[in-house]
């Protein structure tokens, strides 16, 4: 399953996508410790697999989350797509 | 001062149906499932799997006491008690605040079930406008869900932005669409980013001199083309389906299958129950799996 979280507004679009096909492979899911604004959180999906979501409480907000991971100028990999093994994760700005 | 009660334009009907060729004591598995959203609550009794009776509400303050109304009048219409109900499934907004469900279960799942149920296993793009929230989902032909866009930030695109709407030019809800297309031509969108700013336009436009008709096509077209580009993120395959409240605002989903080049799977069911439909589906199968008699859930 391809999971978009986030949000369209008149700002831009700000979503994080997971493939949870592969993020179900993943045993550690060392993203959500790489997150430094605790986005991440593990949760079973209704089909059973354990997968990482973003947190209900910080959907609205991902452009402001995901601020300090996203300087303007030089931008290295984020922590959270860095620590996924599987390439799971994606972000759309 | 005498104070005049002023018309609730934005009502929109609550409805309840149960089918009379079935009753529930012939069934071995009765199951329930409670969609408690941000607008309307809807309570769907499933008999073995296949849909028996429904109530749909507005949302009351709490989601207990949502989900104990959407009940009640399926109950009273049925003669069932809650007692005879084998297992219950929650979803929506409020589905972690509900004590009597045996699991909840996320709308999207849901919704993607039910439509699955409503349009049959060709649906492979399922739209839910609901109250306050837009999902964009893509099902296989099981209704499993493999994509999906949720938007509940912003209420432009949203029931909730139809209602205000209709307050607004005091129009009763269920005319908007019809109404909509009742202009001369098409007219450009109003805001489509924001219900607040779509509201001052659309007084903009009335003072302009436009007709309530061409506003309401206005507004018909911006929610259109807000809910299009959400759907063009997961891409649209048909069959395509639309769920949620808004799928009865004729006016919105002819321009969006317009936008999208797409007609909308028609179906004979009430839309606004696919999500306590799929999640009474979802009790049904969890049901069967809890008594050693596996099915797909």
């Amino acid at each position: 399953m391809i999971a978009h979280y986030g949000y369209k507004d008149a700002e831009g679009e700000f979503f994080i996508t997971i493939d949870t096909d592969r993020c179900g492979r993943c045993e550690d899911k060392p993203c959500v410790a790489a997150c430094p604004r605790g986005v991440f959180t593990v949760e079973e999906d209704p089909y059973g697999d354990t997968v990482v979501a973003v947190d209900d409480r910080r959907r609205r907000r991902l452009k402001y989350e995901c601020a300090e991971c996203k300087p303007a100028g030089d931008r290295p990999a984020l922590p959270c797509v860095r620590a996924c093994p599987w390439g799971a994760m994606t972000h759309s700005w | 001062m005498m104070m005049v009660p002023r018309e609730e334009y934005w009502r929109w009907s609550e409805a309840s149906w149960a089918d009379p060729d079935k009753h529930w004591k012939d069934a071995r598995v009765v199951t329930l499932g409670i969609d408690v959203g941000s607008v309307s609550s809807e309570a769907v009794v499933c008999l073995d799997g296949e849909l028996y009776a429904f109530n749909t509400v507005r949302t009351a303050a709490g989601s207990v006491e949502s989900a104990r109304n959407a009940m009640k009048g399926v109950f009273e219409r049925t003669g069932l008690r809650f007692d005879d109900i084998h297992y219950v499934v929650g979803t929506g907004y409020g589905r972690v605040n509900l004590p009597f469900a045996h699991k909840a279960i996320t709308e999207i799942a849901c919704h993607g079930r039910g439509a699955n149920y409503m349009g049959g296993p060709s649906v492979r793009t399922i739209l839910d406008m609901g109250g306050q929230d837009c999902k964009a989902i893509r099902v296989d032909e099981r209704g499993k869900v493999t994509n999906f866009l949720m938007n509940d930030k912003c209420a432009a695109g949203t029931g909730r932005g139809m209602e205000v709407i209709a307050d607004l030019l005091e129009v009763p809800i269920e005319e908007l669409g019809p109404r909509s297309f009742d202009i001369d031509e098409e007219p450009p969108p109003v805001s489509d980013v924001c219900v607040v700013f779509a509201k001052s336009e659309a007084m903009a436009r009335l003072k302009d001199g436009w007709s309530k008709n061409k506003v309401i096509a206005a507004y018909c077209r911006a929610m259109a083309e807000r809910v299009a580009a959400l759907l063009q993120r997961v891409g649209v395959e048909p069959d395509f389906f639309i769920t949620g409240g808004i799928s009865k605002n004729i006016g919105v989903v002819r321009r969006i299958e317009e936008i999208i080049g797409v007609k909308a799977l028609p179906t004979p069911y009430d839309t606004q129950i696919a999500g306590a439909l799929g999640a009474a589906l979802f009790a049904h199968a969890l049901y069967l799996k809890a008594q050693g008699k596996p099915q797909a859930a």
